[in-house]
């Protein structure tokens, strides 16, 4: 446990600028971003006059019923939500470029030649890089994303708060903590949803001689047109759409975060009626029944085995 | 003397050559064995069998593991070199030593400290920030201080200057070497070995063409100089090579009689290179 402990930290060591970096640096451009809107709004607000409430402090929500403000608490949510998954796609990236290089460039450069001179069992080498970026990178992205939400609206409020709208108890109507508690709860199935991912990539970084970028995209693409071209599915009575969607999108694309959805149970249909009903019903439980979805296993089945290949093939692998 | 290393009948095929041939040898403990021929003669192929880097055939036998088989567990004990500039370029002096000594049981972390202090290393370096011979010093820190049985060598000063090669060996003298340890090393500079190997071994084409320890060596193998008018007599007694120096012809002979030979010229023991050479004579031809 402690060796595995540590060969993480070596993956955080050597991918710092990609796990940690490229998160706060998207964040922080997020919020400058957002900052200059503001500013341009502020700008062209004084200009045409307008943005004044007539002088002193409007205490609007005293005049708000409790539901507008829980749906006003959850619309801050569903921001909090949508910061944090933008950061989480940015990590996504990372982690697709991650795992193709994670058993590729120590070959490359020859260092792998001392990490196997080390008592380092590969496969807890290829398990820490699989550990590394489906929980690790994630978790520091939903981190990230919490606090760069809860800035973005401290930033608001406090704008709200110099033309005179108190928004500071709309702010404690939004619940940052579960936010943070309902992303980490979605990681498992995170990482279960993105195996076939996962492993295709680290499976192509273990065994490619050069270029494991080209193979892992040129392979799937690659079958998907003959698959198509051929209409090879037509034998297995399914459509070619079929192929392209749970085969070559499900290998390249399922560290897209909450592309599972589609894969959900459509027995909780997402209700539209207010922001607060949205987030209710899009809640754990909901993301969740995906667990009851055939794409969800057979990927996860397909990307352990795909993972064992690349503990394999980090095994035996021979340069020369 | 108990045997580290026994390998018999090793065999290696790659796509479009016999890398290994039927190599049978055994490593004693407590020994320092060169591994010495001629490029692609096979001495890495039998270096990866050993530390279980690649797949062959025939039976091996280190530390009374199978290399194929229990590779973890082997490491324990077994430490490499693999040439210099294999250390991760991204990795800093401080975490190097961190990284080995958290997963590395026999590691002792003092004594790579005092190897360290030794050196200019800062513990905030990155390992691309340092030239090649520092980074030699901190792979040598860093082997040196795990106690393993088996030390393997493979071209380990390749691209070093004279200062950094000498220490290298002198440090592996002094600091490491005891008779729980065995050192194994390749190396084309055979000339810096030479005086602290105790075993040699050639191989070429996959096959260990010569396998001996270094006193024996002394006893079966002669250089005689030979002056002109005994340069034929030399000659009937067949030996391994014959070169010319200011006139005279300097001979190399296996196993011929100290005293048929002290009667030609002056005899002293062959150089590990003229060795070689002569024993490799036509291997690029």
């Amino acid at each position: 446990m402690k060796t595995f402990y540590w060969l993480v930290k070596r993956e955080f060591w050597e991918h710092k600028g990609g796990f940690f970096w490229a998160p706060v640096i998207t964040g922080i451009v997020f919020l400058v971003l957002n900052g200059m809107g503001i500013a341009l709004g502020e700008v062209f607000g004084r200009r045409w006059g307008g943005l004044q409430f007539g002088g002193g402090h409007v205490h609007f929500e005293n005049n708000m019923s409790l539901v507008d403000l829980r749906n006003a608490g959850a619309g801050i949510d569903i921001m909090l939500y949508a910061v944090a998954a933008i950061i989480l796609g940015v990590a996504a990236i990372v982690v697709f470029f991650y795992c193709l290089g994670a058993l590729y460039d120590d070959r490359r450069d020859r260092s792998i030649l001392f990490w196997k001179s080390l008592p380092l069992s590969d496969t807890s080498t290829v398990l820490s890089k699989l550990a590394s970026a489906a929980l690790l990178a994630p978790a520091i992205a939903i981190a990230v994303g919490v606090v760069v939400g809860l800035i973005l609206a401290l930033l608001l409020a406090v704008v709200a708060t110099i033309h005179g709208i108190s928004l500071w108890s709309l702010l404690m109507a939004s619940h940052p903590l579960h936010v943070a508690i309902n992303m980490v709860l979605l990681l498992p199935l995170y990482a279960i949803w993105a195996l076939p991912t996962l492993g295709w990539l680290l499976l192509c970084s273990a065994w490619a001689k050069s270029k494991p970028f080209l193979w892992a995209i040129a392979l799937p693409v690659g079958s998907g047109v003959i698959v198509s071209w051929f209409g090879l599915m037509g034998l297995l009575n399914l459509s070619t759409d079929w192929y392209w969607k749970n085969v070559v999108g499900r290998l390249l694309g399922s560290l897209v975060p909450g592309s599972w959805v589609g894969n959900a149970s459509p027995l909780v249909v997402p209700d539209h009626n207010d922001p607060a009903a949205v987030l209710d019903s899009l809640g754990l439980a909901y993301h969740y029944s995906a667990l009851a979805s055939p794409s969800l296993w057979i990927g996860a089945a397909a990307g352990i085995a795909m993972i064992a290949g690349a503990i394999w093939f980090r095994r035996w692998r021979d340069e020369s | 003397m108990t045997a580290v290393v026994t390998a018999t009948g090793l065999s290696k095929r790659y796509k479009s050559s016999q890398a290994l041939d039927g190599a049978t040898f055994q490593i004693g403990s407590g020994r320092i064995v060169g591994l010495i021929g001629p490029n692609g003669a096979g001495k890495t192929t039998a270096l990866k069998a050993i530390l279980g880097l690649t797949t062959f055939e025939g039976e091996l036998n280190v530390l009374g593991l199978d290399p194929r088989k229990d590779r973890d567990k082997l490491m324990e004990q077994v430490c490499f070199i693999a040439d210099v500039a294999v250390l991760p370029r991204w990795i800093r002096v401080k975490d190097a030593v961190d990284f080995v000594a958290n997963t590395h049981p026999r590691f002792d972390r003092a004594k790579c400290d005092a190897f360290l202090a030794r050196t200019k290393l800062q513990p905030q370096q990155k390992v691309k920030q340092l030239s090649k011979g520092m980074i030699v010093q901190l792979h040598l820190a860093l082997v040196m201080s795990i106690d393993a049985r088996l030390l393997v060598l493979d071209e380990p000063t390749l691209g070093l200057d004279i200062l950094y090669r000498k220490q290298f060996y002198q440090s592996l003298l002094e600091d490491y070497f005891d008779e729980e340890k065995t050192i194994l090393v390749t190396t084309h500079q055979v000339e810096e070995i030479e005086h602290i190997l105790t075993d040699l071994m050639f191989i070429r084409d996959g096959k260990i063409v010569l396998d001996t320890d270094m006193d024996s060596l002394g006893e079966r193998f002669a250089e005689v100089l030979v002056g002109a008018e005994f340069a034929h007599a030399a000659r009937e007694l067949k030996p391994l090579d014959e070169r010319q120096v200011f006139g005279k012809s300097i001979f190399l002979f296996d196993n011929v009689s100290r005293p048929e030979l002290e009667r030609l010229g002056e005899v002293r023991r062959p150089s590990i290179g003229d060795l070689f050479v002569a024993t490799m004579k036509g291997t690029y031809a």
